[in-house]
């Protein structure tokens, strides 16, 4: 942010009060977070009688070890690993089959390019959601339930990173290609050196929005991972509440719940210039 | 808009959109025209064959009182899903553009919430609200207020609310601030050689200036509340108590891959379908006004 000096009253009480009302709104927005911390790092027994303690206790080692190697149906560590595939899958894939598609509706006129373009287009329209019941059976008849391609294809057919890319190689002067075809450079030479490292900030930007889509998905995997080595870490800490009366494993659940956001926590606040920049790109 | 310069031929373009045509077919078209096809036909309660009803399942959703229901009930939960996270996010972007030094600091804190899942949230509203071992429960209960959202209709559905705006107001945050510090210093100083008070300014100068964004945001956030906030809703209440918080999408499901209806769940895809070509359609407008700018 640039520093902006003025003669708009910013200096003494009024000061005060601004900083003290943010930090009471943050604390009201972590305390969430911090008592799933809390919970994380005591015992059983702690929580089960309420209330329970508001500040961590030391059982951290013990919850998380716990967590990450036993887990309730599944070891914590091998869900990770399966949110670790269908995040870099989603991100990566939706990436590379944009910037080619772009490209291609860029950079070339070809039969059937305005079909195939408003095809693309279409598909920004529907979510997942919506249409889950025919799309499981086509996974199902491929044989993809309980497969990574089957956590992955059905969600990078959207078309928000095409027209993300589209836009931008739209601004890409055509001085370059010009160059380019008088140097007798074939067009994939021209993509490989030219399209491709311009997009670098953009492809990045986007990855850490698509990472983040891919890692939070939960319907998605609820439906096709009945096998609990396949379950996701978002959509698996449901499943580790006992059904009817049994008491939950709270410490646990609780632990597992942190170490389901620390990555996409990690990915934003250590990318956040980025970040502001994908979200604002590919929300308008 | 078009590219003045231009490659030749068409065997390598028509290469390289082939895997983005091919995944949208089978993933996207294929499944698209399978709901509106089976939304058509009725099965048998064995499942061994199906019967056309042509537009009976409509029919009967559009007269079906639970279906009816569930279109109220997302409703109110949109609207007070959209109120819950763009209030408290314009506050405190209003808060932050104030201050020059350390709003970087309060923005890399504020953005957290984005990043978790709407399911972890709802499990860790869920958690504080427990009507066993929950704290927040605990101390209503200390006040002599006796919580419980999973027999509770209203109480239900203001947790799922909290739980869905929480990690939104990280997000309309975001934007409100990006807004807040796009408007000119030069009129808001002219306003207060005026003599114009903060809230004065705020409401007349820069609230007005800040709509634009405060409309995408709406739109944008009603979406959220429709399509993506199954998760919170799945983990905390999985859509009751009774139906008090089955929301559309939440049906579809629930109607599909646990009620085995699938001509219902069809026909509700296909009317969500249209929900969600006529938000679309509100966006782009939105959009276009803006470029014209």
């Amino acid at each position: 942010m640039s520093e902006r000096h003025g003669m708009v009253e910013r200096r003494g009480l009024s000061l005060w009060i601004t900083h003290s009302l943010m930090i009471a709104g943050v604390l009201v927005i972590f305390f969430p977070i911090w008592l799933a911390f809390v919970a994380s790092t005591v015992t059983q027994a702690e929580i089960v009688s309420p209330p329970m303690p508001v500040w961590p206790g030391d059982q951290f080692l013990a919850n998380y070890t716990a967590a990450l190697f036993a887990g309730v149906n599944v070891p914590v560590a091998t869900m990770l690993w399966n949110s670790l595939i269908m995040a870099v899958g989603i991100a990566v894939g939706k990436i590379m089959i944009s910037l080619l598609s772009a490209f291609a509706i860029v950079y070339f006129r070809f039969p059937g390019r305005t079909t195939f373009f408003w095809m693309i287009f279409l598909t920004l329209m529907l979510p997942v959601e919506v249409r889950i019941v025919p799309t499981f059976e086509v996974v199902a008849g491929f044989g993809m339930l309980n497969s990574y391609s089957g956590l992955i294809f059905p969600l990078i057919a959207s078309a928000t990173a095409t027209f993300l890319f589209r836009q931008f190689f739209m601004t890409i002067p055509d001085e370059l290609a010009e160059a380019a075809r008088v140097d007798g450079a074939r067009p994939m030479q021209f993509f490989r050196d030219v399209v491709v490292p311009m997009s670098r900030t953009n492809i990045a930007a986007l990855f850490v929005i698509l990472f983040i889509y891919g890692w939070n998905q939960y319907l998605w995997p609820l439906l096709i991972t009945t096998d609990p080595e396949m379950n996701t870490i978002v959509m698996g800490i449901k499943q580790m509440f006992p059904s009817g009366d049994d008491v939950a494993d709270w410490p646990v659940i609780m632990a597992t719940s942190i170490l389901a956001m620390i990555p996409p926590v990690l990915v934003v606040v250590s990318m956040q210039k980025l970040f502001i920049r994908g979200l604002v790109d590919s929300e308008k | 808009m078009e590219k003045r310069v231009t490659f030749r031929g068409w065997a390598l373009p028509l290469l390289l959109i082939a895997p983005q045509v091919a995944i949208s077919i089978v993933f996207f078209f294929y499944p698209a025209a399978q709901a509106i096809w089976q939304s058509l036909f009725i099965p048998d309660p064995f499942g061994l064959s199906t019967q056309f009803v042509g537009l009976g399942n409509f029919e009967f959703l559009l007269s079906d009182k639970f279906y009816r229901a569930s279109f109220g009930t997302t409703a109110i939960f949109s609207i007070l899903v959209t109120l819950c996270s763009m209030v408290p996010a314009l506050f405190l972007a209003v808060l932050a553009d104030r201050l020059i030094k350390g709003s970087g600091i309060y923005r890399t804190l504020l953005i957290w919430p984005y990043a978790v899942a709407p399911a972890v949230a709802g499990v860790l509203w869920m958690f504080m609200f427990n009507t066993r071992v929950g704290v927040v429960s605990w101390y209503l209960g200390q006040f002599g207020y006796d919580w419980n959202h999973v027999l509770n209709d209203a109480e239900a559905m203001g947790l799922v609310v909290v739980a869905s705006a929480w990690g939104r107001i990280s997000y309309n945050f975001l934007f409100f601030l990006a807004a807040l510090q796009s408007v000119p210093r030069s009129v808001i100083e002219a306003a207060a050689i005026d003599g114009a008070r903060f809230w004065k300014r705020f409401f007349t100068i820069v609230l007005p200036l800040l709509s634009p964004t405060a409309f995408f945001l709406l739109v944008v956030n009603v979406v959220y509340a429709f399509f993506e906030t199954f998760g919170v809703i799945h983990t905390i209440t999985a859509g009751g108590p009774q139906q008090a918080t089955t929301i559309l999408v939440y049906k579809v499901f629930a109607d599909g891959f646990v009620g085995q209806d699938l001509g219902s769940s069809s026909a509700q895809s296909v009317i969500l379908l249209v929900v969600v070509g006529l938000l679309t359609v509100v966006q782009f407008k939105y959009v276009e006004k803006r470029v014209h700018y």
